[in-house]
């Protein structure tokens, strides 16, 4: 029997942290707070959550001295999974505030366009755009649930794995090797969240599962050559019972 | 397409869910975070806690109830009720809740709405308009009153130009309840909900008034509301969620049904 999977959930003072937290237990992971960067140490995958503006998020990710200690994570090619805000900081750079951000995946986060209300806030499709295992028991066009304004614009259409329509469609999950991004709250969106979440909860554990005792590793190779390929599956996908 | 919530409310006094007319004949229903999985677990889209505990019982126990409302129901949490500072606003949230409802709270302090947005995000700002009806003046439009204290108090603000207002100020959604309908169970008031749909550009939560599933339809297609909330319809058992969103999905409305969790 492997080893519970260890998530740090970043903490940079904008995000729910008690439901993404017990979601994450929920679905069989042993969720750590992670407000500094050694509290990252020792986990399998970083998630990194967050509602709010992207500006005072950049702002407080650096003050915690978490900025390099992420990009390395994910530049390592370790597990990470950006939920909402936390997803849209993955990309290079935001319209919301014309701030910097992470820079881990090519593209910039852009306001909703033609949306008949904004914020986007509710229960909406996430229609698939390919086939992936972090997807996987779930229906196409099942809904999660969305509060927001803006969304990332991938420069890479090859990491879109679904859209969702609010006015113009705009990106709602993205896979490049071992770094995933939803716009939707799983924590928030009920069963299918879940099962979002224990999908990602799997492909963590399949990931780790070659590199014999070690987080050293990973291989920002191997994460390279996943990016496009999407058709990979993961050694063992954890089902809900 | 975006579904149309359908919310219920759970008024919770000292911790405890109970029910009636708002403030009047109360009576226990039991524990907040076990009504608040149910219907999460029967396809409830968000939960409402309004806290209508006195002030000086109210702290700590409605976060205790966040708290184990969050670990157990995976779905939005919304808390109104007895909030009037940033500080506040932070800790319901860390409990757990994903917005905050102010009502008389940003009547007497406007400011609060753009700090609390400012701070936490618009998302996270609910404002809740309780609106009266005005008697109709000479020309002919029909107005409404904002009230606060549950009712209890007039304004003098116009619950349309308040609702805009509000807006600009910060709040990301409307929460408008009608009072004239509140706890009477004859329809929303459509043409109050239409009003303020019509003036701004966030989303607007009907309340105060449902009776039936044919309610909800009215409050979507006629009063232009993204989501509709009611409290006393589910509590007695008289529709359930599903029965209003199989009434709402008739109508040609998108409606999120429950999944089934592949096996």
């Amino acid at each position: 029997m492997r080893d519970v999977v260890r998530v740090a959930v970043l903490d940079y003072g904008a995000a729910n942290m008690v439901s993404i937290t017990r979601a994450l237990a929920a679905v069989g992971a042993a969720a750590v707070v992670a407000a500094d960067p050694t509290a990252m140490a020792g986990a399998d995958a970083l998630v990194v959550p967050g509602v709010g503006a992207a500006g005072s998020a950049m702002n407080h990710i650096r003050e915690r001295g978490l900025l390099d200690p992420v990009r390395n994570w994910v530049r390592a090619g370790r597990s990470c999974l950006g939920i909402c805000l936390g997803f849209q900081l993955l990309f290079d750079a935001s319209d919301e505030g014309e701030v910097e951000t992470l820079g881990l995946l090519a593209g910039r986060t852009i306001g909703l366009a033609d949306a008949p209300t904004l914020p986007h806030i509710g229960w909406n499709s996430v229609d698939a755009v390919r086939e992936h295992p972090l997807f996987d028991g779930i229906a196409d066009g099942t809904c999660f649930y969305f509060v927001h304004s803006f969304a990332p614009a991938p420069a890479d259409e090859r990491v879109v794995l679904a859209v969702t329509r609010h006015g113009r469609p705009f990106v709602s999950a993205v896979a490049q090797g071992s770094l995933f991004g939803v716009q939707f709250h799983p924590e928030k969106s009920s069963d299918a969240g879940l099962r979002v979440l224990a999908n990602f909860v799997g492909l963590v554990a399949a990931h780790r599962a070659p590199v014999a005792g070690g987080a050293s590793m990973a291989g920002g190779a191997h994460s390279e050559s996943g990016a496009s390929t999407g058709g990979r599956e993961p050694a063992g996908t954890v089902r809900m019972a | 397409m975006l579904a149309r919530r359908v919310i219920p409310c759970l008024d919770v006094d000292k911790g405890r869910v109970v029910k009636g007319t708002r403030f009047l004949n109360l009576t226990d229903e039991g524990d907040p975070a076990e009504l608040a999985e149910r219907y999460a677990r029967e396809g409830a889209d968000e939960i409402v806690f309004l806290d209508i505990s006195a002030a000086y019982e109210r702290r700590g126990t409605m976060l205790e109830v966040v708290r184990r409302t969050a670990s157990r129901a995976f779905v939005p949490l919304t808390v109104g009720g007895g909030v009037r500072t940033v500080d506040e606003m932070r800790d319901v949230l860390r409990a757990g809740a994903d917005k905050v409802s102010f009502n008389t709270a940003a009547v007497r302090t406007p400011s609060l709405l753009t700090e609390c947005a400012q701070r936490f995000g618009s998302q996270a700002v609910v404002c809740a308009i309780d609106a009266r009806r005005l008697p109709r003046t000479d020309d002919a439009q029909q107005r409404w009153e904002v009230v606060t204290h549950g009712g209890r108090r007039p304004t003098e603000l116009d619950a349309v130009t308040w609702a805009a207002r509000a807006v600009e100020l910060g709040a990301g959604e409307l929460l408008v309840t009608s009072m004239d309908r509140d706890g009477t169970r004859s329809g929303f008031d459509t043409e109050l909900l239409a009003a303020i749909a019509g003036r701004v550009r966030v989303p607007v939560i009907a309340s105060g008034g449902a009776s039936g599933p044919d309610d909800f339809v009215a409050a979507v297609r006629q009063g232009k509301a993204d989501a509709v909330l009611a409290a006393s319809i589910f509590h007695r058992r008289i529709y359930s969620i599903a029965d209003v969103k199989a009434a709402m999905a008739a109508a040609g409305l998108p409606v999120r049904t429950i999944e089934r969790p592949a096996a």
